[in-house]
């Protein structure tokens, strides 16, 4: 690997920590992909949720104390505010912020780390710059976004991007840098056109380590999600969950809570089953390497 | 700056025969000229190629035969020299030209199949995908390789993969296929395999091969003629005639007395202790 001049947010994916280890059931190897194998994947993923889920029902169901609500409690409370209840719109709205804003992000971060990849000077000039903004933590912005774009969801969906830029853009610069030499020589004796030599080449070849940033952004920006609905906002589950604090309806601050933790799953489990499928050719490679 | 030991005189037979596709004239290079760490990787090498010639260049590990390779294949910039592809000066990689790298595992891209991987050349020279698809399948076979369009490289053992890869530097029809230790990281018996089919595949299409190499019985066994050089920096030592016919037999060829006879000669120019005219 070369060495970076720019901080990298997400490890390499050959030897990172991997959130997607748990999510392995979900698409593993064909070779290894028998009906017992994978129950017993599924078995090991999801014993000990299950027994903590348990333990929690049990050791609650009897609890009086106003901040720890029985579970039956706040399953029930769950049901009534944001499947037959109205809490669902506020759903929507974060969902709407979060979904604009993480793409938004994204987007600009895959575009502005291919641009200084393709152009060191550029590189060289925005270094300082970049790892200023990156190590900057974005909620420190609200109140001059508030200032910029109003308290409307422009200023919640411009936090969100402004946070997930960081980590892609970081990480898709350094993937391009890492890949080898070789392989450009190769596209040069193979007469590539540079836009053939970006989506045949580049992209590509940087595509894990781009996998990794966007999963990075995806984290912060559901952070962000939260943190702007909390300041200044009028709706989102982060205001749901405040608005029910601040009236002591502890119960209800739960089913917000508890929200934010499927959203979170359900977002990192859709990421993984896309990212698995884009890059399968790199998951297979390596299992076969591994192997 | 001096003048090479023996000037690289054309076999008159081969030469008689057919026009230059390559030639290289007073060739250097220095990397990071100007600089406190400037390196002379080659420092005078002048032959040429004819047309339909199998050249070998042989030379000791890091003599510069990799940068000597990038720079007749236009992806480096002599610092000096007069370098000539099919009577036009060099100056970028020339259309026709194909080239087979070191390492297969660091030239195949692996996230396209085998056929995705062939057929990129095609595709960058603008080959309708339904002739594409057709070429590429008559190059994988032409290659030994049958059926493994769909596979990926990494599917395949390593004497496959560097098939898929001279497959690819073949698929355009170039007139001068430059190969840089083509079968240095494959076992010996996928070696000569491997050296056969190039055999084969120059005969069967005609084309003009330069081959990079470390080994000499390797280079005695295919080329036509020999460009010996120097160790580090680089200068062309002599180029010495392989005078063995169009037949080649690994056996039979290995054991004849012109074989060993070129052996010994080549192995006195390349051995470090042994006297050479300066
Ligand atoms: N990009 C580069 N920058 C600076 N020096 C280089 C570069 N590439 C090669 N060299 C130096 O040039 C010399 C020749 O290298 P080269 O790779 O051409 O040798 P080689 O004959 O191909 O070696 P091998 O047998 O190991 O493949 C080496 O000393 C190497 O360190
Ligand atoms: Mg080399």
């Amino acid at each position: 690997m070369s060495q970076t001049t720019l901080p990298t947010v997400a490890p390499e994916r050959a030897d990172g920590p991997s959130i997607g280890e748990t999510t392995d059931l979900l698409v593993t190897d064909r070779r290894t992909r028998t009906p017992g194998s994978v129950l017993r994947r599924v078995l090991i993923a999801v014993w000990l949720p299950i027994v903590l889920l348990v333990l929690w029902w049990f050791l609650s169901a009897s609890s009086t104390s106003p901040f720890f609500p029985p579970l039956s409690r706040i399953l029930e409370e769950w049901w009534n505010q944001w499947v037959i209840g109205d809490a669902k719109f506020q759903l929507a709205s974060s969902l709407r912020n979060l979904l604009f804003g993480y793409v938004g992000g994204a987007a600009i971060g895959l575009v502005f780390g291919t641009l200084l990849w393709r152009f060191p000077p550029m590189r060289r000039v925005s270094n300082p710059i970049v790892y200023f903004l990156y190590v900057l933590p974005a909620p420190a912005l609200l109140p001059a976004m508030i200032a910029l774009f109003g308290i409307g969801e422009l200023r919640q969906i411009a936090l969100i991007s402004f946070g997930a830029i960081w980590p892609t853009l970081l990480n898709t610069l350094d993937g391009m840098r890492g890949i080898d030499q070789v392989k450009f020589d190769t596209a040069r004796a193979m007469k590539l056109s540079p836009p053939r030599v970006l989506f045949s080449l580049v992209l590509p070849g940087a595509g894990p380590q781009i996998a990794a940033g966007l999963r990075a952004s995806l984290q912060t920006s559901i952070i962000l999600m939260v943190v702007t609905e909390m300041v200044a906002a009028k709706e989102g589950i982060g205001y749901f969950i405040l608005q029910a604090q601040t009236v002591f309806a502890v119960t209800t601050m739960w089913t917000g809570i508890l929200t934010l933790a499927i959203i979170g799953t359900v977002a990192n489990y859709l990421f993984v089953l896309i990212e698995r499928f884009v890059l399968r050719w790199y998951y297979r490679s390596r299992a076969l390497g591994n192997s | 700056m001096s003048q090479s030991t023996v000037s690289p005189t054309p076999s008159a037979e081969s030469r008689a025969a057919g026009s230059e596709v390559l030639s290289v004239e007073g060739l250097r290079k220095i990397y990071n000229e100007g600089k406190p760490q400037a390196k002379t990787a080659i420092d005078d090498v002048s032959f040429s190629v004819t047309k339909g010639e199998f050249v070998c260049i042989v030379g000791p590990s890091g003599a510069g035969k990799t940068t000597l390779l990038r720079c007749i294949s236009g992806l480096a910039k002599p610092s000096s020299g007069k370098l000539a592809f099919e009577g036009a000066p060099l100056t970028a990689v020339p259309d026709q030209l194909g080239l087979v790298f070191q390492d297969y595992g660091r030239s195949l891209y692996p996230w396209f199949t085998n056929a995705k991987n062939v057929g990129l050349p095609l595709a960058a020279r603008g080959v309708p995908k339904a002739q594409r698809t057709r070429r590429v399948s008559e190059i994988l076979a032409s290659v030994g390789l049958g059926h493994v369009e769909k596979q990926y490289p990494w599917e395949l053992s390593g004497g496959m993969q560097q098939r898929v890869a001279i497959a690819r530097a073949l698929s355009y029809q170039p007139d001068l296929l430059l190969m840089d230790e083509p079968f240095a990281s494959v076992d010996a018996q996928t070696r000569f395999d491997l050296e056969d089919l190039i055999l084969s595949v120059r005969r069967d299409l005609g084309i003009t091969v330069v081959l990079v190499t470390h080994d000499i019985d390797e280079a005695i066994y295919l080329s036509d003629r020999i460009v010996v050089l120097s160790g580090s920096p680089s200068r062309v030592r002599e180029v010495v005639d392989v005078p063995l016919g169009r037949q080649r037999e690994q056996v039979a060829t290995r054991a004849s007395d012109e074989f060993l006879g070129l052996r010994r000669h080549l192995l006195d120019l390349v051995m470090p202790h042994a006297p050479h005219a300066a």
